[in-house]
């Protein structure tokens, strides 16, 4: 079988070598030579992006999940198994995230033994990691249909409804848990993010975040898999979206309202920039965007609006653990290019292994595998990161 | 340095604790002790008696098999190799060290437990148990917790107040070399007596407050001073707050028991119905179609 080098395959053989050489410093230099923390700053990029962002980023699973099987949400049912997918490979890319970031990742396994239960890390840790498991047996019939085994499949289905119930359980814990790691510090996290909603804010936006990626992935893979795309499906999707933005929205105002911030957040200064344009890209735009019922009803327009929110929710995420802190510590923090190669390459990891799964496993229901004349029938926007083709 | 420094604990020894007896005999006379900290030990640090001689650096670099020289005493901050500084900015002098608070956030936080408070009073560090995910130098009010980065094996280090020394019987290291006292070991509550009786002999010399009394909860240092600690780096008490701050993550903390059955339990019923309700409908699909086959 030959090869070919397309250019996608070839930016990702780039990523993956700068990310192995920034995987070397890091485990042959220590965490001092890879990355720009320091003592006053021992959460960087990795926490802030691979982890708070990554966790956030596959909510989809849980979130369809919820939808298909325990609201009955039929017209859902195409887009449950590749958000599963996402999930898995989210949250087994979140563990490799976590193996850079720790000082002494070989002792990860402490975590089983020497349990603090007053600690919220525990709780998130404890969860991710049954939750992974709890995903890895949602994502498995996929690979016993491939391998056409019958009998496990029925067994897997026969525990569906605990796998469910557990997965939803586990999944609201951990995501409002990642804002309660931040509760401790309230005199050192800025007020424009230390509240006492955490960890309703980080729910909140898990599940609307749940729904904007999956609207993001399902246009994604349908462009590039040359697929066709429900419109109907988007359609019911970014309805659900423009409701969990509209609640997330009036969460945080009251929030403000209450802690009366809401004259300091319009006054500008460095930390009210960074909150604007959180909030422009995961509220305001997006929430006008889809008021519009011609944006809610075009395929463009819901992918704009989903990834707008996407970044939006980034943003909030990094000004949580990076610039909310800013001004306690006195200096900034700028990641090192190290810290960003070693993200770029998880991050280039999981769309190579969501394609190569795709490939292999009827991810996407096969009625819909229709070969289209034109492969973008969709104006999507180019250039975004997506490995074309690496799998074939 | 190191020979001066071993005249002086020849010499502080026996006056601080014939010093150590007065305090415990005055304190026990009379007045109920409070009830936390009968037992726990802390140092009060005033730094109107602080000569910027910086031997307690060197005395707690030796205590933790860390290196100590000219070019570490320059250093006016604290780091992994570094677990207290003296601060000597214009000739005005102020020590930081980790504040061994009586409810640690570093503690609450550790996923792991590698962080407990003694009951001596001590908060230490069990290097096994850390996995290094620095959640304890995240959570720390006064940013104690340093980190080795250079290593490849990392390490989480702070002040550890000695506890080997205590449970010994002796006082910190730092206590012993301090020639001029600025830096006393003793039971914390009669500490807070005496740090109230120089406030109240010499309002003069001091800001009127001791640092560390009621911060978070309250810590193990107790720090007097005639010039503003939170020039030095230490954080505002307003914004320290009087709360324990493992308080603040146990009010969500302390739901969880109740919250797994309760949540489990409402997306089990919802499921139930969801499924009983496509099943009756399918039910009535079907005894629709068999009516209309007949």
């Amino acid at each position: 079988m030959r090869i070919k080098l397309t250019f996608w395959r070839v930016v990702f053989l780039a990523i993956m070598a700068v990310g192995l050489y920034s995987t070397y410093v890091r485990y042959w230099r220590g965490l001092g030579a890879v990355s720009n923390m320091t003592d006053q700053f021992p959460w960087g990029f990795w926490i802030g992006f691979d982890c708070l962002c990554g966790v956030m980023l596959a909510a989809g699973g849980f979130c369809m999940v919820g939808a298909v099987y325990l609201f009955k949400v039929e017209s859902l049912h195409s887009v449950v198994k590749p958000a599963v997918l996402t999930a898995f490979l989210g949250y087994l890319l979140f563990i490799v995230g976590l193996l850079f970031d720790l000082g002494r990742p070989w002792f990860i396994w402490h975590q089983l033994i020497y349990m603090n239960p007053h600690s919220v890390m525990f709780e998130v840790g404890f969860c991710v990691m049954t939750y992974t498991t709890v995903l890895f047996f949602e994502f498995l019939p996929n690979v016993f249909e491939r391998l056409s085994w019958k009998a496990p499949i029925k067994w897997i289905h026969r525990i569906y409804p605990i796998l469910i119930v557990l997965g939803i359980l586990l999944s609201t814990l951990h995501q409002s848990s990642l804002g309660s790691l931040y509760l401790i510090m309230p005199s050192k996290l800025h007020p424009f993010w230390y509240s006492p909603g955490l960890p309703f804010f980080f729910f909140g936006s898990a599940v609307a975040v749940g729904l904007a990626m999956t609207i993001f992935e399902s246009t994604q893979s349908a462009k590039a898999l040359g697929r066709h795309l429900e419109l109907s499906v988007l359609v019911r999707l970014g309805g659900a979206l423009l409701i969990a933005l509209w609640v997330n929205a009036l969460l945080r105002f009251e929030d403000y309202f209450h802690r009366g911030l809401l004259r300091q957040i319009l006054r500008p200064s460095y930390e009210a920039y960074f909150l604007w344009l959180e909030l422009a890209l995961s509220f305001v735009i997006p929430i006008a965007l889809l008021s519009f019922k011609m944006v809610r009803l075009s395929p463009n327009g819901l992918y704009l609006a989903s990834v707008m929110s996407l970044f939006g929710f980034i943003a909030n995420r990094l000004n949580v653990s990076l610039i909310g802190f800013e001004t306690y510590v006195g200096h900034h923090y700028m990641p090192k290019w190290t810290e960003f190669s070693v993200t770029l390459m998880i991050i280039a990891m999981g769309f190579a292994l969501f394609r190569v799964a795709v490939q292999y496993l009827t991810i996407f229901p096969k009625d819909d595998m229709v070969h289209l004349p034109s492969p973008a029938p969709l104006g999507v926007p180019t250039g975004l990161p997506v490995l074309e083709h690496a799998g074939d | 340095m190191p020979s001066s420094s071993a005249v002086m604990q020849v010499i502080a020894v026996p006056s601080l604790i014939s010093s150590g007896v007065v305090e415990s005999i005055s304190g026990g006379i009379g007045e109920p002790s409070p009830k936390q900290s009968s037992m726990s030990k802390a140092l009060l640090y005033d730094s109107t008696l602080c000569i910027g001689c910086k031997q307690c650096e060197q005395a707690c670099a030796t205590q933790n098999n860390l290196p100590y020289n000219d070019a570490i005493a320059g250093e006016e901050f604290q780091s992994a190799h570094k677990l207290t500084a003296v601060l000597t900015p214009n000739d005005k002098f102020m020590r930081r060290l980790c504040m061994h608070c009586t409810d640690p956030a570093c503690a609450s936080v550790c996923p792991v437990g590698a962080f407990h408070k003694t009951k001596e009073g001590p908060v230490v560090y069990d290097v096994w148990k850390c996995i290094g995910c620095r959640y304890c130098m995240a959570a720390c009010p006064f940013s104690q917790p340093k980190y080795e980065w250079g290593s490849l094996n990392p390490r989480v280090r702070k002040c550890i107040m000695c506890p080997d020394r205590i449970t010994a019987g002796k006082q910190t290291a730092c206590a012993e070399t301090c020639p001029t006292g600025a830096t006393k070991f003793g039971e914390r509550d009669d500490l807070v007596r005496e740090a109230q009786d120089r406030l109240r002999q010499n309002p003069s010399n001091y800001l009127p407050r001791i640092y560390g009394l009621h911060e978070v909860g309250g810590t193990s240092i107790l720090i007097l001073a005639s010039v503003k600690v939170e020039d030095f780096g230490y954080p505002t008490s307003e914004k320290l707050g009087e709360t324990p701050l493992p308080a603040y993550t146990g009010r969500v903390m302390e739901r969880v028991p109740d919250f797994i059955p309760v949540w489990s339990l409402v997306l089990g019923g919802i499921y139930w119905i969801s499924h009983r309700r496509t099943e009756v409908a399918a039910a009535e699909a079907a005894e629709k179609n068999n009516g209309g086959t007949r």
